[in-house]
């Protein structure tokens, strides 16, 4: 083919295209003046920053189906002062870069009125200094203790879901009087699996255990026998947690490595969320304990507050999508969508939220929360929001796999949780 | 665990990376021997071989080992005749040229991530596998004077990972069978050597290049159904394959089928004892060293002919 065939049509398109652009400008002006003219019955615009892509994909979707049903509940009884709720959804490709191009984007193109959601610890710490700097609210699921450790700034927030460093400290306990105190440790190796490391370390040192053998698996890493000849005989307890599409490959590799002589195994849900725990290979789980944020399995003292959750997002009793079976929710973590968005819409009521002008008066109401019942908006149980910190305390469960299922073991106070503050996040300047 | 022992594992974990690179990367080979593209959307090939083999498992009933079976047999094909289509609709187009097949292939690759990702989704999915028996091995050392058997903690191997190694070799032997006995080794062999002549004395190139295109793929391809029940099917595993691929294949010559066995014995051992011993990083500033040393001291690969 010759070079000048191609290059008449790519001139003729180019134009064609500018024309298109130039009319899709005008023609979305009127709309823009319309909005301004009649802001108080605009939708209230929640950026939801996705992970639909990438190495947190699983949680994107069930983050997402979550927060639609939780927008939907709040529509169904009125909206945030009389106006409706819209979710704006980008997805960040569960990239830190990405997760701050789309903050950018919430704030100056979709006029968002705040941002919300994302897991991914690297994601948020790579986006909250550009809701900072855009005065943007943002409203983490994380779990990460970044908030908390004072890392960020004022305009983040994570209100829905605790942070790992209060899920250790509860979980060390019981890890040292039931299960041994000698422990290996397996974790990513990024700004999550760090918070483990430094956190439960500390926390089983306190408890008179000590950490034998600390081993860190980047998080892209697909293959994982290599890793564990690292763990030393002498271990007592296994303490694991993954993350990441490999998630399967890990525990079923764990299971393979040691054969029939395990250590006691405790580990981190997030080490098999959106993983389905008949799969083949992890039989060997029967007996070892899970953290888990929020208890997957219908528990008998299941609550009307978790009925009516697992009923507005479409999960059955095993913790799996009502339409397949197969789809496993991320349900250790995705009640903190569904509780977040519900903070927000108090935030807003308490605030008089009117527009983006009140931004600031939304974020000093939300420090203003304390106290947080057991109730339809927050099915995961009581909590207790510290403003100062910018950080929710929340009970935590520990399970034990028995017949296939997890069931709860032991369920930590909210006392258990609490550590002194790092940070006053109300001092800053807005 | 001590060292004895460690390094056995260490050395079966890295044969069978060994085994899985040497079919992948034998298939890059092949491609650029013969056809002179360096195709960039290898590891995409070998990504699809992984989730078709995921769509054929889900879909065949009668145990896992039919539907392993029929993924094994399926997914290949399917992933070769796409290839193939490929090949007549672009690189054909494109008259093999090695700049606009680098540019073509990228694109390529995106387009099978991204259709991958609209349909498959964004999960990473199991494939059961046939059989994944937990086999203890022994070991050696000496006691109360005499040779004594002990099992060391962990030091394991399954049956289906053993099955993957032979399986490897197997098709390996039998691809250089082909390109050695057979008649269409022959064409491909004539291809490579001088096309325009070998057109001159009736070989159809065109279709010889599709052929080889699609078998590139399908070994490819083949490589990911082999893998899935070990790791799981996800749109985005092919990237760290490609890259080991052209590592593997840089070092042991483009278009040097045995080189590229032993530089995927060397990098696959490599990575599974260094990565054992010291960290799994290291394992890959090591592969990345030697593929610039082998550049520059011996471009043509350590097994590679003069060039033409």
């Amino acid at each position: 083919m010759s070079k000048t065939s191609e290059s008449k049509p790519s001139i003729s398109r180019r134009s064609a295209l500018k024309t298109l652009g130039v009319g899709a400008g005008a023609a979305a002006l009127p709309m823009w003046a319309r909005y301004a003219n009649a802001q108080t019955s605009e939708p209230i615009r929640i950026g939801f920053q996705k992970h639909a892509t990438g190495i947190g994909a699983s949680y994107g979707r069930w983050y997402d189906r979550t927060s639609q049903a939780a927008v939907k509940m709040i529509n169904a009884g009125g909206g945030i002062n009389g106006r409706n709720v819209e979710l704006v959804t980008e997805d960040d490709g569960t990239d830190p870069k990405r997760g701050a191009e789309v903050v950018e984007k919430f704030a100056t193109q979709h006029k968002c009125d705040v941002a919300f959601g994302t897991l991914f610890s690297h994601v948020v710490i790579g986006s909250a200094p550009r809701a900072g700097e855009l005065k943007l609210p943002y409203f983490v699921v994380s779990e990460g203790h970044h908030v908390a450790s004072g890392m960020l700034n004022r305009y983040t927030l994570q209100p829905g879901i605790t942070d790992v460093k209060s899920q250790v400290q509860a979980m060390a306990p019981f890890v040292a009087s039931n299960l041994g105190k000698k422990v290996t440790m397996i974790f990513p190796d990024f700004a999550f699996g760090h918070d483990h490391r430094d956190y439960f370390s500390a926390a089983i040192e306190a408890q008179g255990g000590e950490v034998v053998q600390m081993i860190a698996i980047p998080p892209a890493e697909t293959s994982f026998t290599k890793y564990f000849p690292k763990i030393p005989r002498e271990t007592e307890v296994i303490y694991h947690v993954m993350v990441g599409p490999a998630v399967l490959t890990f525990v079923k590799e764990l299971g393979e490595f040691f054969g029939p002589s395990r250590p006691e195994i405790f580990g981190f849900i997030d080490s098999l969320e959106a993983v389905d725990l008949a799969s083949p290979g992890l039989e060997y789980l029967e007996g070892t304990y899970f953290w888990e944020g929020n208890p997957r399995y219908a528990q008998p003292d299941q609550s009307e507050y978790d009925k009516n959750f697992r009923t507005a997002v479409g999960v059955d009793e095993n913790g799996a999508s009502v339409n397949d079976s197969k789809d496993i929710s991320t349900y250790a973590h995705m009640f903190g969508c569904w509780e977040t968005l519900n903070i927000i819409k108090a935030g807003m009521e308490s605030s008089g939220y009117a527009g983006p002008q009140d931004r600031s008066k939304l974020i000093e109401a939300v420090e203003a929360i304390t106290d947080i019942p057991h109730s339809n908006e927050h099915p995961q149980g009581a909590k207790l929001f510290n403003g100062k910190t910018h950080q929710v305390f929340g009970h935590q469960y520990i399970s034990k796999v028995t017949n296939g299922k997890l069931i709860v073991a032991h369920t930590a106070s909210i006392e258990d949780t609490f550590y002194p503050d790092e940070v006053d996040y109300t001092k800053q300047s807005f | 665990m001590d060292f004895g022992p460690y390094l056995m594992l260490a050395t079966l974990e890295g044969a069978v990376l060994a085994a899985v690179l040497a079919l992948m990367a034998s298939g890059l080979s092949l491609v650029f021997g013969v056809m002179r593209v360096v195709n960039v959307a290898h590891g995409e090939f070998y990504m699809l071989g992984a989730v078709f083999a995921w769509w054929v498992t889900s879909f065949v009933g009668g145990g896992p080992a039919l539907a392993f079976v029929a993924a094994l047999i399926f997914a290949p094909l399917i992933v070769g005749a796409l290839a193939v289509l490929a090949d007549i609709t672009i690189l054909k187009r494109l008259e093999y040229d090695p700049e606009r097949t680098i540019v073509a292939t990228i694109g390529l690759l995106y387009i099978m991530q991204q259709v991958t990702l609209m349909t498959y989704g964004a999960d990473a999915r199991p494939v059961v596998p046939p059989f994944n028996a937990r086999l203890a091995l022994p070991w050696l050392e000496w006691a109360d004077g005499g040779l004594q058997v002990f099992w060391p903690w962990g030091l394991s191997i399954t049956s289906y990972k053993l099955f993957v190694i032979i399986a490897a070799v197997i098709v390996l032997l039998g691809l250089r069978l082909m390109m050695t006995r057979s008649r269409i080794g022959l064409l491909m062999r004539a291809s490579q050597l001088d096309s325009e002549t070998a057109q001159a004395f009736g070989i159809p190139v065109e279709r010889v290049y599709a052929l080889v295109f699609g078998i590139g793929a399908a070994l490819a391809a083949l490589a990911g159904v082999l893998i899935v029940p070990i790791q799981q099917a996800h749109y985005l595993m092919g990237g760290d394959a490609l890259l080991l691929s052209f590592i593997v294949v840089i070092i042991g010559g483009l278009g040097s089928l045995g080189g590229t066995i032993v530089a995927a014995l060397l990098i696959g051992l490599s990575d599974g004892i260094i990565s054992v011993f010291f960290s799994p990083t290291l394992a890959k500033i090591i592969a990345t060293i030697l593929v610039a040393l082998v550049l520059v001291f011996r471009p043509q690969g350590l097994f590679g002919g003069r060039a033409r």
